[in-house]
């Protein structure tokens, strides 16, 4: 089992390092500068910005000593934002990110888990066919129509909840959850129907009715088990999919989040804050998706003997 | 199915009651009760340090911060006192004498004195700060061949400090604008010693702009900088005027989509915000909202030619494309904002300003140049590129435009959008055949536009150069007499309207909801807000 995780550590390394030099490479290419703006910059006051921030140096120099910095946890400061450094903006923004990728997870997991259920209960009757139509129609609305759908009937119709900030009004965490949450809602409302479908159809489930256990000591003792297997295994990949894909939702609701200073990097093309937030995303999918590996390897004797630890 | 209704029952439930189940107060409604004012900034704001930012958040918020010798009657444009409480000026208008107030406090209470702000124009003028401003202080004496390095004592320039209050500028030349510059954020004294204890004089970025270290002269004091969240500042208690400044503090939120900041707005979230979304507009226009307000703004939106290629490089087809568009239309079918079409690049000037020359909607005229230059209803015209960066508005103008050309030239043109930085790299480098472009006065004066296009100006972008013209703004800036001035710019405007480097189209028009709780509220020219002015007042409803 450790030599599993030591192998998995190992091989991330390489991914990591490609991940930098290749976006390393493209941000640069990209047209247009940090510095160019409308009103035309003097030739000389860019002079110094490129000096001072090392942009007049050979391509492959910059490059070695971003990786350098790098290994030092250094991510070097933000030409946008000059007076902070990369780290601090990842530092200030990952928690309002990780708090809404958290909210969302727990609000999908919820609901899709009890809908998927509760469709599994009854297959073909109208038990199942509500919640998997709800849940395909979580599918297939995006977050930028689901968020302001949401907005307009809860934050401007009903007034009930505020239609932007994140942590400054009561209640303002509850519409950017939902919206982000919502469609791996549905996906998970569907993994764990089938999960639970094929479960249900199990002989011990028979012989549990048969012994006239209630519905719910069935579902919750015996069969939840083994139908969410499916779900944990797509929750790796969803979790680091929700914290690095809440851009469009941070944008919709006003959070100062790292997806929002992502997507304005791009934009503004400024270099080393969209090579800290790709590495740091990249990072937290390849720890998301070990993270995943390894509780599936832990729950599942099977491949615990594969991978070579069977105790 | 009785699990599934008692969950959705639950969830409502858990919704009311995580929500409180009723209308909570806005953050506007408190703000009215706690004179706090909510605004939302058009995007996060890259510093505080007015000699390193040049965006109009960053301004938004220094003009709460910092306060010019000099400010500005937002109706009048009249200069009124501001650090300082008078002045005189020499008759060739070279000379300023000002007096800087006694009651002139920083926010930490320090003395402000004319020796500050000798200081700051020095740490402006300083190469190593790549200050984009510096170029405004050229107007004082030998301040450019300071920042040029051939002076290297800095008491050559013309700014002294007579005494801790009286202050003398030495201008190179007469600068009927002066006065105005001095309102402009690149003016305002900084307080070097908080500078000096975070770095290096010529330092950029350091940490005087947080919080917890910032020192300014303005109304306001920052409190609070949490990038992508707020920007928040509270009355500064040794501001001279504090006793006429009402509202407690304000809050800047950086909201980057004009939609959202509509909703924000709509849900009582912010008392006003940077511009009102275009589809928007008459909405609230043509339901008389008393929050609409409109107003007339010192910029111009034209398409630049690159003169440099062909079938640019004759002016007879600029000419013709010119005039064959028919920009009252434009603006009344497909901006529908309320602008003013343009047949000049100058906007109509309330400082006596108006240009005599125009570029003419004549499509008859359009016809028989188009045919001088070889290309008689558009036969054998090549196939050009119309550049835009992607932006709805950019794309409905460059569409109606396209078809107007058609209709009347019958020439066809592509369209081109690109991506901000792209588009501008491109328009730059002159990689480009036409392209849309927009300039915003930086001072009530034909100056700031005709300027541009001087020979090689940085911001020319269009290859055209004409000696005469240059000549003419040379000499408008050598020139002690305002009506003097004001016929070279038109000599000078008349060359720009027959040589056609430029199709202006609209004079841009400001459209803002600005919460009826807002009192005090002023519109202006160049969209400058003036926050001492205003107070909230808790609506009935």
């Amino acid at each position: 089992m450790y030599l599993f995780i030591i192998r998995r550590i190992l091989q991330s390394i390489p991914v990591l390092l490609l991940v930098t030099a290749v976006t390393f490479f493209m941000v640069h290419a990209a047209p247009g500068g940090p510095f160019s703006q409308e009103r035309n910059v003097p030739p000389e006051v860019i002079k110094r910005l490129n000096q001072r921030y090392h942009l007049d140096e050979p391509m492959w120099q910059q490059f070695f000593s971003y990786v350098g910095n790098l290994l030092k946890g250094d991510f070097g400061p933000s030409f946008k934002y000059p007076s902070h450094t990369v780290n601090d903006l990842i530092v200030a923004g990952f928690p309002a990110t990780f708090e809404l990728a958290f909210y969302a997870t727990i609000f999908a997991v919820l609901i899709g888990l009890i809908a998927g259920v509760i469709a599994s209960l009854k297959p073909n009757t109208i038990q199942d066919y509500i919640p998997m139509s709800s849940a395909m129609l979580g599918i297939c609305l995006p977050s930028f129509v689901l968020g302001p759908l949401l907005l307009l009937v809860f934050g401007i119709w009903l007034q009930w909840l505020p239609v932007a900030g994140w942590g400054q009004i009561p209640g303002d965490k509850i519409l950017p959850s939902i919206t982000l949450g919502a469609s791996y809602a549905a996906y998970i409302a569907r993994i764990s129907r089938g999960g639970m479908l094929e479960v249900l159809s199990q002989d011990y489930i028979r012989t549990a009715r048969a012994k006239g256990l209630s519905t719910a000591r069935i579902v919750f003792v015996h069969a939840l088990r083994g139908g969410i297997t499916p779900v944990i295994s797509f929750l790796g990949p969803a979790i680091a999919g929700l914290l690095a894909g809440s851009f469009v939702v941070e944008t919709i609701f006003q959070i100062p989040g790292l997806g929002r200073f992502y997507v304005q990097a791009a934009f503004n093309r400024d270099y080393t804050m969209i090579m800290g937030c790709t590495i740091f995303f990249a990072f937290l999918i390849v720890v998301f998706n070990l993270l995943s590996d390894v509780i599936l390897v832990w729950l599942n004797p099977r491949l615990r003997q594969q991978v070579g630890g069977g105790h | 199915m009785n699990y599934f209704l008692r969950l959705i029952i639950i969830t409502l439930i858990s919704i009311c009651a995580l929500s409180g189940c009723k209308k909570n107060k806005t953050l506007v409604e408190l703000g009215n009760e706690e004179q706090i004012l909510h605004v939302g900034n058009s995007d996060e704001i890259a510093d505080v340090d007015p000699h390193t930012t040049t965006g109009t958040p960053e301004h938004n918020i220094q003009i709460s911060l910092f306060e010019g010798l000099v400010t500005q009657d937002a109706e009048t444009l009249e200069p009124k006192p501001g650090v300082a409480d008078s002045w005189t000026v020499s008759e060739d208008g070279k000379i300023y004498h000002f007096h800087i107030r006694d009651t002139a406090r920083w926010s930490n209470g320090d003395r402000l004195v004319a020796q500050d702000f000798v200081d700051t124009w020095h740490r402006a003028l300083m190469p190593a700060l790549a200050n984009q401003w510096a170029s405004y202080l050229f107007v004082l004496n030998n301040a450019e061949a300071f920042y040029n390095g051939s002076i290297k004592d800095f008491s050559a320039v013309g700014v002294k400090a007579l005494s801790e209050q009286e202050l003398e500028i030495t201008l190179a030349s007469n600068t009927p604008y002066f006065l105005q510059l001095l309102n402009h954020n690149s003016m305002y004294p900084l307080h070097i010693k908080t500078i000096l204890k975070f770095g290096a004089i010529d330092e950029r970025s350091t940490l005087w702009t947080r919080a917890e270290n910032f020192v300014g002269n303005g109304a306001f004091t920052l409190t609070e900088w949490t990038p992508q969240k707020v920007v928040a500042v509270k009355k500064n208690p040794y501001y001279w005027d504090a006793e006429h400044v009402k509202l407690k503090g304000i809050r800047f939120y950086p909201i980057q989509s004009d939609v959202n900041a509509e909703r924000s707005y709509r849900a009582g979230q912010v008392h006003l915000f940077d511009k009102l979304p275009k589809d928007k507009i008459a909405f609230y226009r043509n339901n008389k909202d008393p929050a609409y307000r409109t107003f007339p703004m010192y910029g111009t939106y034209f398409y630049r030619f690159n003169t440099l290629v062909k079938p640019f490089n004759d002016p007879r087809v600029r000419k013709a494309l010119a005039y064959a568009l028919d920009r009252e239309s434009l603006v009344k079918n497909v901006t529908k904002g309320s602008e003013l079409a343009a047949y000049t690049l100058t906007p109509p000037n309330p400082h006596g300003y108006t240009a005599n020359a125009t570029i003419p909607y004549d499509v008859e005229k359009a016809k028989k140049l188009l045919s001088e230059a070889g290309y008689p209803d558009g036969v054998g015209f090549p196939k050009i590129k119309l550049l835009y960066n992607t932006l709805e508005s950019h794309q409905k103008i460059a569409v109606a435009i396209q078809e107007m050309w058609k209709k009347t030239l019958g020439i066809e043109i592509q369209l081109e959008n690109q991506e901000w930085k792209t588009f501008l790299e491109n328009q730059r480098t002159m990689n480009y055949q036409l392209c849309r472009a927009s300039w915003i006065g930086d001072y009530i004066d034909p100056d700031t536009f005709l300027q541009l296009f001087i020979t090689d100006g940085g911001n020319n972008e269009t290859g055209w150069s004409n000696t005469t013209y240059d000549q003419l703004i040379k000499k408008a800036a050598s020139s002690n007499n305002q009506a003097e001035r004001f016929e070279f710019f038109q000599q000078a405007e008349k060359i720009l309207d027959d040589e056609v480097p430029i199709i202006p189209l609209y004079t841009y028009v400001g459209n803002r909801l600005v919460s009826p709780s807002v009192k005090g509220w002023k519109n202006h020219l160049q969209d400058f807000w003036s926050y001492k002015d205003l107070y909230l007042e808790s609506q009935e409803h």
